[in-house]
């Protein structure tokens, strides 16, 4: 077998951090390879590295790429070979069509005329190939996330991609599309291309790799072959985390008490689209120290769901009850929501979730600012304290309370938010993707921080897309499709069969 | 990055020397070094006639609308908009000024009142589309820029109207009286500035105090010391030169308190702490209970009081209410406000960065009248220093 790619002793530093310490990795050809780690070990800035985002020089080390040494000055460089990479945060303009955004900086043109007709012709034959059924025409923002996926892999294979990389494909992809994505990776590998696979979900990982380079602080720790013998997903986080990780969700004896909170008949309706009803007449109840998971695909509206009931966040012609402790309580503005005692951490950090520019202390105080000033003036030593408290208490990992957030990894990231709704003293969580993009250990002391506010008496409705989060951690389950309620589980009887038996059944009628 | 979690680092690594100090808060000090750079440059080559108690007060007068509008565009600007109207405000609220107590017989204090509302009315009327609707400010603020420069030319007819009456003229012409009645020299100017050194002092070392308590990063006390020495020294030497001349002008007395209350806003209230989270995170801010549109809605608010303020002061100064009052200002105000250091985006920027901002702008004009630079050159040069400070701003920001 013949190596496509090799990269020896590849050591990075940024000023006081070593980002990474003599890592080697050797992709095979025509082999999908998987590079996992927890988030910060370096897989992303081993990519850049690769991509010639850090320029040879930058740092030490080599790449040996077919066979010869490059020395990448820019991402040009590296496109040029046919190493392409695709990152999580998709880099298409939104309101450019597909054939645009495909053949964008690399446009079919003659004398800086582009003949249309090419590119559309082009666009289809590459669409057809990623098994996307789309007009050229149709702007980008049109599309769903899972399909802007397919649009990036059609870009890179107009560009004669010989080694693919995807930093975190399938993050924001329900599990039908993410199925298509993994199984255009094995028609891609068929075909010869190979593929570098960045990811946190390990059973896909299992699924695909026929090798797995695992991360950890900054230096390779093994990489495993999946072609001699299956590679399960502990055997990986053992690898990762350095330790057996024996049960993925803490442990909790759950003490269910009365029921504290209803939703009756909630209905919400698109901002834009006034006749499209996107939350239809969901009911719901939590009962104190309850975790309450919903499930339900990408697209299901529960985001929609939890948005439209925080302070009417999303949508119009909102209508139903909500009631706390049997009262019922306005949540018609954020701040009453909030003073009512909701909190809803949200699914998109750093779009929703914190000020990145701000400090780790600003953004925990944010949400209850009254709780640390007297007369509008901020007590800066109490808002000290209560930043530096929950710094400790959630396992915040950051030189000090003064760390910009931008500069976070993920899972502490996340840790910020938690913190800022808990500050807020909250009766009911509202917990929209607690762990999306966020490492096997980070994940782990978040189930724990939930499970502790269940054990503190709240109420916590978790959505998640991942079914083996919510089965390890809900007490129950409601599942949503097409914005309605369509079942409900108690987690003895619940199961990943039962659940999408559930929203395969609604979506029939 | 630093992995270690809060109980794990010792702290006796909070402690820090002076150079490394210097070097991570050089953003902080370097807008005002370069400020005093400028100072001494054109004190050098102007020989001596910068610093000199007439132009001193002249310095203070010529900028005191534009530190004033500094202070309400920063907000702006931080909480993510940009205000291009206020050049216009300040002429339209300086006719309406000249015609109430000249045409209409009003006295000063109404017509200062009655101005003062109709500038943050306009700021009102212009926050409603941004805040309410939407609209992007730049377009906002550039109607009501074309509005108010063509109601200003209604309003006086296509006339300078003048002269005031002696009161309001004072707002700018005048001088804080000496209470001690020095002869030729004003003991008043060298008290005010003694007495707010010594609140300086007083409050950097309460929070200092304050901050050791809590075992919080500080500067080392030796720098501690010397920033505060050099302020002391610097406000008590500038007090000085003005009680050699005829002591603290009005304006500048308005414009300091004003600065502390800026300053004080932004930093240690709610309000303020508010409009850096919307102009950082809109949506962010919005769904931590923050009322964004109204916050929006009072920035420009503020930002048309500050204006009218400030067309009060340049009317009194000039003693007359021109139709080109208040040409161009919106430009001297918005340089100085990226000058010292704000971003274009929202969420960052200073009330010092800004004042010290548009005193950068004030000196350069200053001194360079004094050499003779023609009006064309002044702008070119202007111009260079803006680009060159944002620029240097971006780059230390990258590093």
């Amino acid at each position: 077998m013949n190596a496509i790619l090799e990269m020896r002793g590849i050591t990075k530093t940024f000023p006081g951090v070593k980002a990474l310490d003599d890592v080697n990795i050797t992709v095979q050809a025509g082999e999908i390879h998987a590079l996992v780690g927890e988030n910060g070990a370096g897989k992303s800035t081993l990519m850049k590295v690769l991509s010639g985002v850090y320029p040879h020089g930058s740092y030490s080390g080599s790449i040996i790429y077919e066979g010869e040494e490059r020395r990448f000055r820019g991402i040009a460089d590296s496109e040029a070979l046919g190493i392409i990479i695709i990152h999580q945060e998709l880099a298409l303009v939104p309101l450019l069509s597909i054939a645009e955004n495909i053949f964008l900086g690399n446009e079919q043109a003659k004398y800086g005329v582009i003949d249309w007709s090419a590119a559309f012709a082009r666009t289809k034959e590459l669409l057809k190939v990623v098994g996307l059924n789309e007009s050229p025409e149709t702007l980008v923002t049109n599309l769903g996330v899972g399909k802007q996926q397919l649009v990036e892999i059609a870009k890179a294979l107009s560009k004669k991609v010989k080694l693919l990389i995807l930093d975190e494909p399938t993050a924001s992809l329900n599990e039908k599309d993410s199925d298509a994505l993994l199984n255009l990776l094995l028609q891609f590998k068929a075909q010869g291309i190979s593929s570098i696979l960045i990811s946190h979900k390990l059973n896909e990982i299992s699924k695909v790799a026929d090798s797995i380079t695992v991360l950890r602080d900054g230096g390779t720790v093994e990489t495993l072959d999946c072609r001699a013998e299956p590679v399960g997903e502990d055997r990986i986080i053992r690898g990762m985390v350095g330790r057996t990780m024996e049960d993925r969700y803490p442990q909790r004896n759950p003490k269910i008490g009365e029921t504290i909170f209803q939703v009756e008949n909630w209905s919400a309706y698109h901002p834009i689209h006034a006749h499209v009803q996107v939350v239809k007449n969901v009911n719901l109840n939590i009962r104190r120290g309850e975790i309450v998971g919903i499930a339900g695909l990408m697209g299901a509206g529960r985001t929609e769901f939890a948005m439209s009931l925080f302070g009417r966040s999303y949508g119009q012609n909102i209508s139903g009850r909500v009631l706390l402790h049997g009262r019922e309580i306005d949540v018609s503005t954020v701040e009453k929501a909030v003073s009512n005692g909701i909190a809803y951490a949200t699914e998109d950090r750093k779009t929703y979730g914190l000020v990145l520019a701000e400090d780790i202390r600003k953004n925990v105080t944010l949400a209850n600012l009254d709780g640390v000033s007297k007369r509008l003036v901020i007590d800066d030593m109490r808002e000290l304290s209560v930043a530096n408290d929950y710094r400790a208490k959630m396992r915040i990992r950051s030189p000090s309370v003064f760390q910009e957030t931008v500069n976070l990894s993920g899972g502490n990231q996340q840790k910020v938010v938690l913190s800022k709704w808990l500050f807020s003293d909250p009766e009911i969580l509202i917990l929209d993707e607690p762990t999306r993009g966020i490492d096997v250990g980070a994940k782990y002391e978040i189930y724990t921080i939930i499970n502790r506010l269940a054990d503190a008496g709240k109420g916590v409705l978790m959505i998640s897309s991942e079914m083996p989060e919510l089965l390890g951690m809900c007490d129950r389950i409601y599942v949503m499709n097409e914005g309605a309620l369509i079942a409900e589980l108690g987690v003895a009887e619940a199961s990943q069969e039962k659940i999408m038996h559930a929203i395969v059944k609604s979506g029939r009628r | 990055m630093d992995t270690r979690t809060a109980d794990e680092l010792p702290l006796s690594q909070q402690k820090t020397s002076w150079m490394e100090f210097i070097k991570t808060h050089f953003r902080d000090y370097g807008m005002l070094l370069s400020l005093l750079a400028i100072m001494l440059f054109f004190q050098v080559v102007t020989n001596g006639t910068l610093l000199r108690p007439l132009n001193l007060t002249n310095l203070v007068l010529q900028n005191s609308y534009i530190v004033i509008m500094a202070l309400g565009m920063l907000l702006v600007i931080v909480a993510g908009h940009i205000d291009l109207s206020v050049g216009s405000i300040v002429g339209f609220v300086g006719g309406l000024a000249a015609m109430m107590m000249v045409r209409w017989g009003f006295d000063p204090v109404t017509t200062t009142i009655a101005c003062l509302i109709v500038g943050g009315l306009i700021g009102a009327a212009q926050g409603y589309w941004v805040a309410y609707f939407k609209v992007p400010s730049f377009i906002v603020t550039l109607a009501g820029m074309l509005v108010f420069k063509g109601l200003t030319l209604a309003l006086l007819g296509g006339m300078s109207v003048g002269p005031f009456p002696v009161v309001f003229q004072r707002l700018s012409s005048g001088f804080i009286p000496d209470v001690f009645g020095g002869q030729g020299f004003n003991y008043t100017a060298l008290f005010l500035g003694a007495a707010s050194v010594a609140a300086i002092i007083y409050f950097s070392f309460r929070s200092r105090a304050n901050q050791l308590k809590h075992a919080v990063e500080t500067a080392p006390f030796g720098l501690f010391l010397f920033k505060n020495g050099l302020l002391a020294v610097l406000v008590i030497a500038f007090c000085y030169l003005m009680a050699t001349y005829r002591g603290l002008p009005n304006v500048l007395v308005i414009m300091a308190v004003l600065i502390a209350l800026y300053a004080f806003v932004t930093n240690r209230t709610t309000i303020g702490r508010r409009i850096y989270a919307l102009g950082g995170n809109e949506k962010a801010a919005k769904l931590s209970g923050i009322k964004t549109e109204r916050l929006t809605f009072l920035t420009f608010v503020n930002m048309g009081v500050l204006a009218g303020l400030a067309g009060l002061i340049f009317a009194a100064r000039l003693n007359t209410a021109t139709p080109k009052a208040g040409l161009g200002f919106e430009l001297d105000v918005i340089a100085a406000v990226f000058i010292g250091g704000a971003s274009a985006t929202g969420g960052v920027g200073k009330v010092t960065g800004a004042v010290i901002g548009a005193f950068v702008m004030g000196v350069m004009n200053n001194g360079m009248s004094i050499l003779g630079i023609g009006i064309d050159y002044q702008q070119v040069i202007k111009g260079i220093v803006l680009l060159a400070a944002v620029s240097l701003d971006v780059y230390n920001r990258k590093k």
